[in-house]
């Protein structure tokens, strides 16, 4: 198996339009799931009510945001350290999904805040560091649409990239390292869940279901990135006219 | 069902404006960015070609 073959452009681009409506369809399915589990198998909560049921997005968003930061930076790196194309334009393309699901994580946090805490917002560890890693995702983007040459962007952004990448395991282990309003770990890889397990379920499937729908958009937005930048390669010409 | 009725659904236990806030605006901003990449993805091809004669193969 020639492992590298999908490396380059021109072959990752037919594969990736191949593949991402597979994402997309797996993404619908399994939020349909998910959300039949969380809205009407899911028991009410003993202490949150039906507040909690914000779960079933908030955690997979959050989870999401700092997972694809990690990616995002992977490929940054990747194409800082072995100058390869394909890899910076991937950190190129998780960025504004990585964006999105900060974004969503706050905004979902705040609404659950609000009932349960009494305020849309503290400068707590956990929500201030995630609001750090929503700036860095917007800092990549705004530091790349600010240099023309797309190779000098690509460098210039994997600086943040890596740089920031240190604030991941500050958000993970923020609610432990400090004492912060924001509750422990639901799931930890150490400790049983603290949460039924149909709850638990809902929220693993809602987990994937997002997983699977960054995949579907981070492939079609590579592939708009191939074209924009490949745009006078050859095999460009034949694979938009046909 | 869990749920007595629609209006019982809807009213999450009171919490329906924070449960359907958050549902709400998750909904709006992936069908965003559904719309912003696809159209991104068409202009890109729409401008790969119109693109002139290709240059030599650098590589």
């Amino acid at each position: 198996m020639r492992l590298f073959h999908f490396a380059a452009p021109n072959t990752f681009y037919p594969l990736a339009g191949k593949l991402a409506p597979w994402f997309f369809g797996l993404a619908a399915v399994l939020c349909v799931i998910g959300l039949y589990i969380g809205f009407f198998v899911a028991p009410t909560d003993f202490q949150q009510s039906e507040a909690y049921r914000i779960i079933f997005i908030h955690v997979p968003s959050a989870w999401m945001a700092m997972f694809l930061y990690v990616v995002m930076a992977f490929w940054a790196g990747i194409g800082l350290a072995f100058n390869t194309r394909l890899s910076s334009m991937m950190a190129t393309a998780i960025a504004p999904t990585g964006a999105l699901m900060a974004f969503l994580a706050l905004w979902t946090g705040a609404l659950w805040g609000k009932p349960m805490w009494g305020t849309w917002w503290v400068w707590d560890a956990r929500l201030t560091s995630t609001l750090i890693l929503l700036f860095l995702y917007i800092g990549f983007m705004s530091l790349q649409a600010a240099i023309d040459d797309p190779r000098r962007a690509d460098k210039a952004g994997a600086v943040i990239a890596l740089v920031g990448v240190i604030n991941v395991p500050i958000i993970y282990f923020s609610v432990k390292w400090w004492n912060t309003l924001h509750q422990g770990a639901s799931v930890s890889l150490t400790k049983s869940p603290s949460m039924a397990a149909t709850m638990l379920t809902g929220m693993l499937i809602m987990a994937l279901a997002f997983w699977m729908y960054s995949i579907g958009a981070v492939l079609v937005r590579v592939r708009a990135v191939i074209l924009e930048r490949e745009r006078r390669a050859d095999w460009v010409r034949q694979a938009v006219r046909g | 069902m869990k749920w007595a009725s629609l209006s019982d659904f809807l009213a999450m236990g009171g919490y329906g404006t924070f449960v359907w806030g958050s549902y709400a605006v998750a909904a709006l901003v992936v069908a965003a960015e559904l719309v912003l990449v696809a159209h991104r993805f068409r202009a890109a091809r729409a401008a790969a070609a119109r693109a002139p004669e290709p240059l030599p193969e650098r590589d």
